[in-house]
C-alpha cells in the first residue's frame, strides 16, 4: 500500500477512533510519519506524547482531510482557541478545569494535570494519550480502594459504589471488553494471560452488587485448566 | 534527624533471595492521591500542609510489628545532608530532597515528608512527591511478590483514614497521566556486568526498551549506571492488574535477563577466565592500596569485584560487603560517617581509606555493618 504522498510504501498506519466510535485509519510512508509528529514507537515519552497532542487530537487529520467531518476529537487547536471552522463543528469542550482552573495548555507545557477532576474535564482529550502511553490500555483493570469498597456495600451507597465501579452499562462494557481480550489470549494459546483475565473478570463481577451476573467465556475455564496443567 | 536509625544495613542491601547474583534489589511502588485535594504541583501551601498532616498522622497511627516502627521526617526543616542521605539510601527520589516538582515550582521550604520504616528500611512513604502519597517496598534479591504485598498492606492501612482519588475508569488518579490505573512501578537493580563485556548491554536495552520497559541508572531517572548496576521498570499501569503486571515482570521479563547476563558470565568464565581474573583482581589490588578515588570509580571497581565474587574467583568477600561499600562511600554518607563536612578532595581520600579498611579487614571476613566505621 502507497502513503497518501503516493511516493513510498506506507509503513505506519494509524487508526483512530472519533469521538462517535467511527474508525479513521491513515496509511503513512517513515517520512511523512515523522513530518506529522506520528511515531512508529509505541512507548514515547510523555513529553514528547504531549507536544504531538495536536495530531493524536486529530487536528493533523482534519487538516489533511479536508471534505472529511471534523469530528476526530473536538477542540484542538494549539492555543487552546479552535478556529472558527473547527468551532463551527465540533462541540465544545472545557478549555480550563473545573475544580483547580487548570487550563489545558498548562498541562500540555508540563506533563501534569491539577486535581482528580482534571481527568472527567479533558477526559475526550486525555484518553488517546493515556491509551498511547499504556499499550492501548484505557480502562482500569485491578484493585480497588478497599476500605471504601466495603463502606458503599455495608451501607448501601449506590451512588458512592458507582463512583467507585462505574454505572451499570460501564461496567458491562469493562466486562465486555475483558471477555474479549480472555478470548483473544484464548486463541493466542497465551493461557497464563488467559487464567489472569478469567480471574479479573470473575472479582470484577462479584465486586458490585449482583445486578450483573457472570458469564464467563462458554468453555473458557476448561480450556485454560487443561492448557495450564 | 535521628541518623543513628540509619545506621543499620537496609534488607536491600543483604544480597540475598531469588536471582541475588543478578538482581541487587526490588522495589514497588504506589502512587495515591487524596480525594477532595489538587495533586501536590496544583496544591497552595496550605493545602500541602493539611495533606502533610492527615498523612503523617496516618502514618505514626499505623499498626506495626515490633520491632520495627516508622520514622517521620520533615523535610522541609532538616538539613541538605540529612536530604541527600535518604537519596543515596534510596528511600526517597532527589527531587522530593530537592522539593522541586515537574513543572520547575516549589522549593526547599515546601511541606513535604517521608515516613522509614526503621529498623530494616524496608518500606518508605513520601508525602508531598509529585503525588500526596508514594508508597514504596524494597527488598534483596528477586522479590517483586513479596513487595507488592507488603506495599498493598500499609496502602490499605493508610486508606483505612483516607480517601483516595479514584476514578472508575482510569482507577487511582494521578499527577502524570503515565502513572494513572494501578500506579504502580515495579522495578528491579539488575547487576550486568557479563553482558556490558561481551557487548550484549544494548540489545538488552533496546529489547527492554521494546517490551514497554524503563531502563535506568543506579539513583534513577538521569542518573549514569556506574558498575553496570541498572534499574528496570514497567511503564505501563493501566488496563493490566496488579497481578499481571506482576507476573510479567517477575516470571517472564526479569527471568529472561537474568538468564541473558548468567549465559554472558557463563561465556567469560569459561573462554575468557584470565581475563576476567585479572581484572577482579587489579580492581581488589586497587581498591585495597589507593588512597584516593572517585565515588564512580568505586562503583566500577566494586562492580568487578562482585563479578569476581560471584564466578568463585574472589574468596573471603561477601556480596553483602560490597553492597554496604557501595553505599557507604557515596558522598553524604561519608560525611556522616566522618562527622564534618568534605570538600571533594577530601571525599576521595576518606573514600579510599574507608574501603581499604573495610576489604584489608576482609581476610578474616569483612565486617558488614556501616556503623562499626562511625
Amino acid at each position: 500500500m502507497l502513503c497518501e504522498c503516493g511516493k513510498h510504501e506506507a509503513t505506519i498506519h494509524e487508526v483512530i477512533i472519533t469521538s462517535d466510535k467511527r474508525k479513521v485509519e491513515r496509511h503513512l510512508c517513515e517520512f511523512c510519519a515523522r513530518e506529522q509528529g506520528v511515531s512508529s514507537d509505541p512507548y514515547i515519552p510523555i513529553d514528547q506524547l504531549i507536544s504531538t497532542t495536536n495530531y493524536i487530537m486529530g487536528q493533523a487529520l482534519t487538516q489533511s482531510q479536508k471534505g472529511t467531518p471534523n469530528d476526530a476529537v473536538p477542540d484542538s487547536d494549539q492555543h487552546d482557541t479552535p478556529s472558527e471552522k473547527t468551532r463551527a463543528k465540533a462541540p465544545k469542550s472545557p478549555t480550563s478545569c473545573v475544580g483547580c482552573g487548570l487550563s489545558f495548555t498548562h498541562f500540555k507545557k508540563h506533563g501534569l494535570l491539577g486535581c482528580p477532576a482534571c481527568y472527567q474535564t479533558f477526559c475526550d482529550r486525555i484518553g488517546p494519550m493515556i491509551e498511547r502511553a499504556h499499550e492501548g490500555g484505557c480502562n482500569h483493570v485491578g484493585k480497588v480502594p478497599k476500605r471504601a469498597l466495603h463502606n458503599c456495600k455495608s451501607h448501601g451507597d449506590q451512588s458512592r459504589l458507582e463512583s467507585l465501579l462505574g454505572d451499570v452499562r460501564q461496567r458491562e462494557e469493562r466486562l465486555e471488553s475483558l471477555r474479549q481480550r480472555l478470548a483473544k489470549s484464548i486463541h493466542d494459546e497465551e493461557y497464563e494471560q488467559a487464567a489472569m483475565l478469567r480471574d479479573e473478570l470473575t472479582r470484577l463481577t462479584t465486586l458490585a452488587s449482583s445486578e450483573i451476573e457472570p458469564r464467563p467465556m462458554k468453555g473458557a475455564n476448561e480450556q485454560i485448566e487443561s492448557n495450564n496443567g | 534527624m535521628q541518623q543513628a536509625a540509619f545506621a543499620n544495613n537496609a534488607e536491600w542491601l543483604k544480597g540475598v533471595g531469588n536471582a541475588s547474583d543478578v538482581v541487587m534489589s526490588s522495589r514497588v511502588r504506589l502512587a495515591r492521591n487524596i480525594a477532595g485535594f489538587p495533586f501536590t504541583p496544583q496544591a497552595s501551601r496550605i493545602d500541602r500542609a493539611q495533606i502533610l498532616e492527615a498523612c503523617k498522622a496516618r502514618i505514626l497511627n499505623m499498626q506495626t510489628q515490633t520491632p520495627t516502627r516508622f520514622l517521620w521526617i520533615d523535610l522541609h526543616k532538616v538539613q541538605r545532608e540529612d536530604r541527600d542521605l535518604l537519596v543515596e539510601r534510596q528511600l526517597m527520589s532527589r527531587q522530593h530532597a530537592r522539593g522541586k516538582l515537574s513543572d520547575g515550582q516549589g522549593g526547599l521550604d515546601e511541606p513535604r515528608g517521608v515516613a522509614v520504616l526503621i529498623p530494616d528500611e524496608r518500606v518508605s512513604i513520601m508525602i508531598n512527591e509529585e503525588d500526596h502519597i508514594r508508597l514504596q517496598a524494597m527488598k534483596s534479591g528477586l522479590a517483586l511478590g513479596a513487595c507488592l504485598l507488603e506495599a498493598n498492606e500499609y496502602d490499605d492501612l493508610i486508606e483505612n483514614g483516607i480517601d483516595y482519588a479514584y476514578h472508575p475508569r482510569f482507577g487511582y488518579l494521578t499527577a502524570c497521566p503515565t502513572n494513572v490505573g494501578t500506579g504502580l512501578r515495579l522495578s528491579v537493580m539488575l547487576h550486568l556486568p557479563a553482558l556490558k563485556m561481551t557487548g550484549e548491554i544494548e540489545k538488552v536495552r533496546r529489547a527492554a526498551r521494546d517490551m514497554g520497559l524503563a531502563v535506568r541508572g543506579f539513583y534513577g531517572e538521569g542518573s549514569d549506571s556506574p558498575g553496570e548496576f541498572y534499574q528496570v521498570s514497567n511503564q505501563t499501569t493501566l488496563g493490566k492488574s496488579d497481578d499481571m503486571l506482576l507476573r510479567e515482570m517477575e516470571q517472564d521479563i526479569i527471568p529472561k535477563i537474568v538468564g541473558y547476563e548468567r549465559t554472558a558470565r557463563q561465556n567469560i568464565i569459561s573462554k575468557r577466565r584470565e581475563l576476567l581474573e585479572d581484572q577482579a583482581w587489579r580492581a581488589l589490588g586497587t581498591l585495597r592500596y589507593a588512597r584516593s578515588i572517585k565515588t564512580d570509580e568505586a562503583m566500577e571497581l566494586l562492580s568487578l569485584v562482585r563479578f569476581g565474587v560471584l564466578s568463585g574467583i574472589i574468596p573471603d568477600v561477601s556480596i553483602e560487603s560490597i553492597h554496604v561499600l557501595l553505599l557507604a562511600t557515596q558522598p553524604m554518607h561519608l560525611q556522616r560517617t566522618l562527622g564534618q563536612a568534605l570538600t571533594q578532595q577530601q571525599r576521595r581520600s576518606a573514600r579510599a581509606e574507608l574501603i581499604r579498611k573495610k576489604l584489608n579487614a576482609n581476610s578474616a571476613g569483612v565486617t558488614d555493618r556501616l556503623s562499626d566505621e562511625s
